[in-house]
């Protein structure tokens, strides 16, 4: 959606001040208390306001009920299937559409002629909304899990396409140089400089996708589906069980915390050598 | 035929909308095999268009360029090139980083990697194999970039400003280290350089250009002993060479 967007403020940061981040990890020490702190503040004054203010369950349930509804909704039996039906489709679907877009991005970053032909189409497609081309799908695909595959799968494409193509885009030349004067061929030239560049941007990618992913999964469900949390949100609405729709919609984006923490950290090991601000700024945009 | 010879080199670069621009002209040389020689000139000579040009990262537009008898088009295994920045690869150890022409090359990995860690021992990197670029000062890093220079064994050290980012002291030292380097290898060295001093205490001729359009001006042989020490620095027979060089440049432009 907006990779090429992140793709293009990372390239302008590329050099952080030394003071910026002594800021910044100074004000993530305080994070570390201010956060939860503040969410006691938030839960407490929406608990006292819900009763006071005598809102209906219905409209506004409060948080005590909420994470009552939590602990039923995950204690229940059917719950591990449900959560099962929707992690599946959330990882294969970002798995599939993530390897589509990195590999179209590898092809049209190294090749002028499929740029100017296959590009065009891509960015056509990418400016259908996926939300309205998920009746298609489901239909075409049937109300299984394929199709919810499928629709995140489209969703999670293009930002990995655009950021590995950005990416690819921004190996220095001096480095390019370097190996060409000592006679590398084009591979070489791919897979000792252009590739490791593109890694950041890839992450970058893959870190907006995986949040996009949980929303492909969901829309899917929401469209046409008999197993999943977006599907149990649709019971719970059903019935006007509010507190119960708050519980999952938790346990929705626990996963999408949880995914994006193992984005993070897989990036962290393997892209080393960028700086920590630099990676900051890719991993909160 | 070991060795450079230029014939009539000729390069321009043609922006459309503006006027062609000339780079070269009529640049005739030669340079003997196991010879040092420097190119000194302000910016804009065409200094390093002219190294790019024997790297064969740089195409002519017209003349002659044989490097051991052979024309050049492209690079090839006979050169090494050091640049004005180290270009190190952030990714890779300093080790890894030296090895990089050897695995371009398809060289033997053992053989590389103990060629690599001789050539830094000799730059005093020894205990450095395993660290990163960013652990690196200045000077360490551009003796890594001399180091992945050679690795590979080439006949031609190709060096473009190599010195240019370093502090005075480290300069000397490293101008000191380079032509250790220099005749413990047997290679031949074109170095481009815009300080003058620079230029004369390292060569065996100074190609001294002048700018617009880039041309040779003089070739200078340098008639100072070897092995060069930096007390002849403050030699007259020194200053009688930079004072000659100095000469082409006072009415031209100003040196950078």
């Amino acid at each position: 959606m907006d990779g090429s967007i992140s793709a293009r403020a990372h390239s302008v940061t590329i050099k952080p001040e030394k003071t910026a981040r002594r800021v910044r990890s100074a004000s993530l020490k305080e994070n570390g208390l201010v956060a939860p702190i503040l969410f006691v503040i938030l839960m407490a004054t929406w608990e006292v306001a819900v009763r006071v203010l005598e809102i209906p369950a219905i409209v506004l349930p409060p948080p005590s009920s909420v994470a009552m509804a939590l602990v039923r909704e995950v204690m229940s039996p059917s719950f591990l299937y449900h959560f099962g039906v929707t992690f599946t489709e959330i990882v294969a679907g970002f798995a599939a559409g993530a390897v589509l877009g990195i590999v179209l991005g590898v092809a049209i970053g190294q090749s002028e002629f499929l740029e100017r032909v296959v590009y065009p189409y891509v960015v056509a497609f990418q400016t259908v909304p996926k939300v309205a081309i998920a009746p298609i799908i489901v239909i075409w695909f049937g109300y299984g899990l394929s199709s919810k595959v499928v629709i995140t799968a489209t969703i999670v494409f293009f930002p990995l396409l655009a950021n590995t193509i950005a990416g690819l885009r921004s190996a220095p030349r001096d480095q390019i140089e370097m190996l060409r004067a000592h006679t590398a061929n084009d591979w070489q030239v791919f897979h000792m400089v252009r590739l490791p560049h593109a890694l950041p941007y890839i992450f970058a990618g893959l870190d907006i996708a995986i949040v996009l992913a949980v929303i492909g999964a969901v829309v899917g469900e929401f469209v046409g589906a008999r197993a999943g949390l977006g599907f149990l949100i649709l019971q719970k609405n059903f019935t006007f069980d509010m507190a119960g729709s708050f519980a999952i919609l938790i346990v929705l984006s626990l996963i999408g915390v949880g995914l994006h923490g193992i984005i993070v950290t897989v990036q962290r090991r393997l892209l080393f050598w960028t700086s920590v601000n630099d990676r900051g700024r890719i991993a909160t945009f | 035929m070991t060795g450079v010879a230029i014939a009539q080199l000729e390069k321009r670069y043609r922006s459309h909308g503006y006027d062609e621009i000339v780079a070269l002209e009529n640049v005739d040389v030669t340079i003997e095999h196991g010879s040092f020689v420097t190119i000194v000139g302000p910016s804009g000579c065409g200094k390093s268009t002219l190294l790019r040009i024997l790297a064969g990262t740089l195409e002519r537009t017209s003349g002659q360029v044989l490097i051991n008898g052979r024309s050049v088009n492209g690079p090839t295994r006979e050169m090494g090139v050091v640049f004005q920045s180290p270009v190190l690869l952030p990714w890779r150890s300093v080790l890894a980083n030296v090895t990089v022409p050897a695995e371009i090359q398809g060289m033997e990995k053992k053989a590389a990697v103990q060629r690599a860690r001789a050539l830094l021992a000799t730059v005093g990197l020894s205990g450095f194999e395993d660290r990163y670029p960013a652990e690196l000062s200045g000077g360490m890093a551009q003796r890594a970039g001399i180091c992945r220079a050679l690795v590979h064994q080439p006949d031609f050290l190709l060096m473009d400003e190599p010195f240019g980012a370093l502090d005075a002291m480290t300069r000397e030292t490293m101008n000191l280290e380079l032509l250790r380097i220099w005749r413990e290898q047997g290679i031949t060295v074109v170095l481009v350089t815009h300080s003058i001093p620079e230029a004369v205490f390292l060569a065996d001729r100074v190609i001294v250009m002048t700018p617009r359009p880039g041309r040779i001006a003089e070739i200078l042989p340098v008639e100072l002993p070897r092995p060069r020490t930096l007390a002849m620095f403050n030699t007259p027979e020194f200053g009688r060479h930079v004072t000659a060089i100095r000469r082409h440049f006072s009415t031209e432009a100003e040196l950078d």
